[in-house]
């Protein structure tokens, strides 16, 4: 935006959800990454992630929204995994 | 063990179903990363089972879900001043009551506050205490992260005994950081004579039970649900869920409801641990294991141990 004329007038935002289009996941400096034989599907991740970066389809874990996943590692520590063995490991990004 | 199996298996059935639905806060929003508060209202909403209308008292959340151009909600969102989140609502409601008489509105719509400690316990309360005495028939959340967090971490009437911020510092003048006890705003709102919670993310079902009783009740509720913040209470991004967890088993944050006066003490933990553990991976706290602060720690643990004893005695039956 270069010009005030190019504001939304009266600072309306007509479109509902329109933060979609803010991508956040270059916040991120960890990096989640899943591993789908330790996943056991309790949806934990899902339902503890603050930015709603984990995508599921019909009832179940999917993988991450890496475009809004901020790398906080909360679903990792949450993660009860399978056996003791995590399915939600995080590492650094750009490595 | 049996009984507790299966309610958990019932329970996440219910959150696969849940999970199929779309949610009504949108990604994208700029709260920080593995902030406590965000993951709050999702659970809150998820529980809603209506048609809600919103309205959100200044903080954290409200600024950082409606930066100018973008908002986060797929609901309808009042963005008010920081006093007056309750009395906005209370105003809707009433509107929604005239104009659902004259057969212009669908039926159940609920509505629903959200504002900060600051926003609830401080500056919001004389609007708060008014819409609850009034008996509109809303819910209002608050979630308590315990001090200022969006102007930068100043202390709240929220923020514990002993916190660190950067209006009650810890230092060579006054080692202690806060000197003074938070205020117990769950009572004071039960003390309306409506039904008032405290809930905590780790006990997702117990949130999620609580929101459902809410709304099945006609009138004025209050919900307090703790919401950790990792810039404010120093700590690593990945602790919100643990802390609140820590916060339920230590009886720091006890998870009880009052309906009609009565108390009841909805989550007992297995085992009561030491407050100690839910202070140690904070930095706010870090000063209380310092040689000047000998015996403030043990001040709290006890002040902690007398509130859960007179929960527990005047519940109506722990579960």
């Amino acid at each position: 935006m270069k010009k005030w004329t190019e504001l939304v007038p009266g600072a309306v935002v007509l479109e509902a959800g329109s933060s979609a289009k803010f991508k956040t996941g270059s916040w991120r400096t960890f990096r989640p990454e899943w591993l789908q034989e330790n996943c056991i599907q309790c949806l934990m991740c899902w339902l503890y992630c603050p930015d709603m970066a984990v995508k599921v389809a019909d009832g179940k874990m999917t993988g991450f929204d890496y475009d809004y996943c901020k790398g906080c590692g909360v679903c990792a520590k949450e993660c009860p995994g399978k056996q003791g063995k995590k399915a939600i490991i995080m590492k650094p990004e750009g490595k | 063990m049996e009984t507790r199996e299966l309610l958990k298996w019932s329970a996440q059935v219910k959150l696969r179903e849940k999970s199929k639905q779309e949610g009504r806060l949108e990604h994208g929003h700029r709260m920080c990363a593995g902030c406590g508060a965000p993951t709050v209202v999702k659970m809150v909403l998820m529980a809603t089972e209506y048609p809600v209308v919103l309205s959100n008292a200044t903080g954290c959340l409200e600024v950082s879900t409606c930066i100018q151009e973008f908002t986060a909600w797929k609901t309808p969102w009042i963005h008010t001043a920081f006093e007056n989140a309750a009395a906005t609502l209370a105003g809707v409601e009433t509107m929604y009551r005239a104009l659902l008489k004259k057969g212009k509105m669908p039926e159940n719509v609920k509505f629903i506050a959200f504002g900060g400690d600051g926003g609830t316990y401080d500056i919001g309360l004389q609007s708060l205490s008014g819409a609850m005495e009034r008996g509109h028939d809303m819910l209002y959340v608050c979630y308590d992260n315990g001090a200022y967090m969006n102007t930068g971490i100043q202390r709240s009437s929220a923020t514990p005994l002993g916190a660190d911020t950067t209006t009650s510092p810890a230092g060579s003048a006054n080692p202690a950081g806060k000197l003074q006890q938070r205020k117990d705003l769950t009572r004071i709102m039960a003390d309306h004579g409506i039904y008032a919670a405290q809930a905590s993310p780790s006990h997702w079902l117990d949130l999620m039970n609580k929101v459902k009783k809410a709304h099945s009740i006609k009138g004025a509720k209050f919900l307090n649900i703790i919401a950790p913040c990792n810039r404010g209470w120093r700590t690593a991004t990945d602790n919100s869920i643990e802390l609140s967890r820590l916060a339920v088993e230590t009886c720091y944050w006890p998870l009880y409801e009052i309906e009609d006066g009565k108390l009841k003490v909805t989550v007992t933990p297995e085992e009561k641990k030491p407050v100690d553990l839910f202070f140690k991976p904070q930095g706010r706290f870090k000063h209380l294991y310092s040689p000047e602060n000998e015996g403030v720690l043990e001040k709290i643990q006890a002040q902690i141990d007398k509130t859960w004893e007179r929960l527990l005695k005047e519940s109506e039956g722990p579960c």
